[in-house]
């Protein structure tokens, strides 16, 4: 399997911010990648280097088979990116942006064009300066799905989009993997990166802390479960994989590893369950875990800790 | 009352936010004056000089255009100050209207009104504020100047009667912006709406200045420049005059606030209309684009040119109306006629339109700039487009642009000063000759701005700082007795005065291998830069 992005020990400071810590990301050709972190990790920095607009201070990077900073324009012709931030020309119809981002990559598909304008339900007759952060993205979407490239760069491409046209990404990009387009998608919002991608990296400060498949990351991933039992629980304390376990009478607050999810599920229902929340964990939550395992020796510091 | 809730705050913000800026402003204006009154005190100590000096510059068909005319020939305070008459107005006038845009349309624009809104903010805060803080900036910097004009030993009627003319020119166009900054919807159509107005009320004073024969100086009257200047400061100090300035005031912002209430945040009066839905099939390079962003500023710049042109050409014809005394007539002799004087107020004349137009080249060239940090360059430079191509692209349309704008503007005098004189055929390849030779150094300036932008791109506004030294230079450099070598950094003292002066090819060559350099040099450090 030949790699698409390759980037290895790279570095960036923007004077005494240092963006990226010696990074390590690796994208295969024809998969989707999910470039997960929270704001100000450096996803948009390492998609700028990655494109060319930026020049690392150390590391080695190739894109498609080339490097980035070098060959940029020529590479450019075979990928298509969506920035995090769209702004438009404020005379420019988002018709004619679309076009003009097209052929300045080498061509669209028209068919596509009409289709992707259709399901994203955007008008193209608008001006730049009318349109809504959301809409900015929708001509940016648009402009690079329908573009005829290998890969496919996206910023947090979803972050105005409403639920509704979340759906119809999530569809297109879902489309993309089918007709094995290789797609790198940076995102905060785990969930997003869950239902779309074959493989994750995981960065954080500038340094990509974990990667692999989701099946990989399962470890990392746990439920939160609030349960009002009919009865008193009991033995869960037992089972293995259970966290921040809270018991008052008969409501029960506690965390499981996904993994364990099931064990614990039989368990409450033993006890008969009258109402029940599970909560898939939040970015930060998981971070947070990650540290923790991670530098175990910090643990004073975590409320969960007395639990264990 | 609740309409104007929230404007003490923004006040406040305005302030804080231009606590350098204004400051800066004032102290320039300030020294300014005071400084160009002293010179030229220390020049004339004898009142017969004095008296010379102002009939040979009433004589002049160029300054009086340029500057307006001295009313009281033997007034040390006109005399001193009458090239900053007009022409200080004016400036003070683009400051007073730019505070407000600044703090009005471009708030709106950017979107930081619209938070203050959803607070409490009543709907004529930023109006009211931004009218404040503009009107404030421009009477303190008035009274400062009458301050200091005291200060170097001008009469106190006089200097007071100055400074608040002056300060009259910033409130006229702090009105104007009000205005202006309502009817558009973006800061940039606010701004060059304004400045269109300020230019037309320049031209208008002028064409009153340069009636010969006294038959169209009503003109001046139409124009807020003109009514600075009827104030006539250290000429009799007509006050009730400032009393127009202040009714146009009034005008203005009612009509501004009627416009308020009939428009929604964010958009203007003008609504705007759907566009095509498709790109046209030309609209497929950086150049194309390039040329789709610069082209209505073009022609709108190009048509002020065509205008100026036929103006300044018109204004020559004229010129001999001028000379009517004996010793005027006698000094004509000597400057080499009726043609020679002509040609030296052309040839003068040319030299203004030429820094004009390198203020379109500047502003073409910083174009790079607010493309690149709002970030609409980095999706065109994540296609197939070069660097290279991206900025030759706008390096092109400044660079041709001021040229266009030069010849337009020399064809146009070429044609109105041979229509009157009777000689077209020869007077329009003359005059686009004049013109020509005014673009290596428009070009060297636009260069600036190039470098800049590749080699440190957050300091590029520095372009337009480094023309207004060269502005003052060329206007202020022998007044201040400045050394040889400092007047010889400005290179539009280094451009042959067309037509009629001697014209010399080196001077010329090296204006444009010094620009071309430049240019190269910021394409090779853009090159090797981070975007962003
Ligand atoms: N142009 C810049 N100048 C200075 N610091 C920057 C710049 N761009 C990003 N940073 C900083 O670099 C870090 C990484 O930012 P970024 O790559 O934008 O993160 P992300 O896209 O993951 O939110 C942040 O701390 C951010 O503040
Ligand atoms: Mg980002």
């Amino acid at each position: 399997m030949t790699s698409a992005i390759v980037v290895s020990g790279l570095h960036k400071s923007y004077g005494s911010t240092h963006a990226l810590d010696g990074l390590d990301l690796e994208v295969a050709t024809g998969e989707v990648h999910g470039f997960l972190g929270p704001n100000g990790a450096g996803k948009s920095t390492t998609i700028r280097v990655l494109l060319g607009l930026l020049r690392g201070d150390a590391g080695d990077v190739s894109l498609l088979g080339g490097d980035p900073w070098g060959d940029a324009a020529k590479l450019h012709r075979r990928l298509a990116y969506v920035p995090g931030d769209v702004n438009l020309w404020p005379n420019l119809t988002g018709g004619e942006v679309i076009d003009l981002l097209g052929r300045l990559r080498g061509g669209l598909d028209e068919k596509k064009r009409d289709e992707l304008l259709r399901r994203f339900d955007l008008d193209p007759t608008k001006k730049g300066r009318t349109y809504s952060k959301g809409n900015r993205q929708k001509v940016a979407l648009v402009a690079a799905l329908a573009s005829d490239v290998e890969l496919l760069i996206l910023d947090e491409p979803t972050s105005g989009l409403d639920p509704l046209m979340e759906e119809v990404f999530r569809q297109c990009i879902e489309e993309e993997r089918q007709r094995d387009r290789t797609v790198l998608l940076s995102s905060h919002i785990l969930s997003e990166v869950e239902a779309l991608c074959d493989r994750i990296s995981i960065i954080r400060r500038g340094k990509v802390v974990e990667t692999g498949t989701l099946a990989d990351l399962r470890h990392l991933t746990r439920t939160s479960i609030h349960a009002e039992l009919a009865g008193s629980p009991n033995g869960l304390a037992q089972l293995p994989g259970i966290h921040d376990l809270d018991v008052q009478g008969n409501r029960v607050r506690l965390e499981v590893d996904t993994a364990q999810l099931e064990a614990v599920m039989r368990q409450l229902s033993a006890s008969g369950i009258t109402s029940l929340v599970a909560q898939p964990p939040t970015l930060e939550e998981l971070f947070l875990r990650h540290y923790e395992d991670d530098v175990p020796a910090q643990d004073s510091q975590e409320p969960e800790a007395a639990v264990r | 009352m609740n309409d104007f809730v929230g404007t003490g705050t923004l006040v406040r913000l305005a302030l804080r936010r231009d606590r350098i800026l204004i400051p800066i402003w004032i102290v320039v204006f300030v020294m300014t004056a005071a400084g160009s009154a002293k010179a030229t005190m220390d020049l004339y100590t004898d009142p017969k000089a004095l008296v010379d000096a102002a009939r040979t510059s009433n004589a002049s068909p160029a300054l009086v255009s340029l500057y307006g005319r001295i009313f009281d020939e033997s007034s040390l305070g006109e005399v001193s100050l009458f090239k900053l008459t007009a022409f200080g107005a004016l400036l003070v006038a683009l400051l007073g209207g730019m505070l407000v845009v600044r703090h009005t349309r471009s708030e709106e624009e950017s979107g930081r009104l619209e938070l203050l809104s959803a607070g409490v903010l009543g709907r004529y805060a930023a109006l009211t504020s931004a009218l404040i803080v503009s009107g404030a900036t421009v009477i303190v910097l008035g009274l400062l100047t009458a301050l200091s004009l005291m200060g170097s030993g001008l009469d106190t009627k006089g200097s007071f009667a100055f400074g608040l003319m002056w300060a009259a020119a910033g409130l006229s166009f702090a009105g104007v912006a009000a205005v202006t900054s309502q009817v558009t919807e973006s800061a940039r159509a606010a701004n060059g709406l304004t400045a269109v107005v300020l230019g037309m009320a320049y031209v208008l004073r002028a064409i009153g200045d340069s009636s010969a024969d006294g038959s169209t100086q009503w003109v001046s009257w139409l124009s807020p420049i003109g009514w600075s200047q009827q104030v006539r400061a250290y000429a009799g100090d007509r006050w009730a005059v400032l009393l127009v300035p202040l009714v146009f005031l009034a005008v203005l912002i009612a009509a501004a606030t009627a416009l308020i209430g009939r428009r929604d945040l964010g958009a203007g009066l003008v609504r705007p209309r759907p566009g095509p839905p498709r790109a046209a099939k030309s609209l497929r390079s950086p150049l194309a684009l390039a040329w789709r962003l610069h082209r209505g500023s073009l022609l709108a710049w190009g048509f002020a040119f065509l205008l100026l042109g036929l103006l300044v050409g018109n204004i020559a014809s004229n010129v001999d109306g001028f000379v009517t005394s004996d010793s005027a007539k006698e000094m004509v002799q000597k400057l080499g006629g009726v043609e020679g004087i002509t040609d030296a107020f052309l040839a003068t004349e040319m030299g203004m339109v030429g820094l004009l137009a390198s203020a379109f080249g500047i502003q073409a060239a910083l174009r790079l700039r607010s493309e690149e940090t709002a970030l609409r360059a980095e999706p065109l430079l994540a296609t197939g487009v070069s660097r290279a191509q991206w900025l030759a692209s706008h390096v092109l349309m400044a660079l041709l642009g001021t040229g266009v704008l030069i010849l337009v503007a020399g064809l146009g005098s070429g044609i109105s000063s041979g229509a009157s004189l009777g000689n077209v055929g020869r007077q329009v390849p003359r005059m686009l000759a004049a013109a020509a030779v005014q673009l290596p150094a428009i070009w060297l300036v636009t260069a600036l701005v190039v470098i800049l932008f590749g080699f440190a791109p957050k300091l590029v506004t520095g372009g337009w700082a480094l023309y207004g030294v060269f502005l003052l230079i060329g206007q202020f450099g022998e007044i201040f007795n400045l050394p040889q070598w400092m007047i010889n950094l400005s290179p539009y003292g280094h451009t042959p005065r067309l037509p009629g002066g001697d014209f010399s090819v080196a001077p010329v060559l090296w204006l444009t291998a010094i620009a071309a350099a430049l240019t190269i040099t910021g394409f090779a450090t853009f090159r090797r830069r981070d975007i962003g």
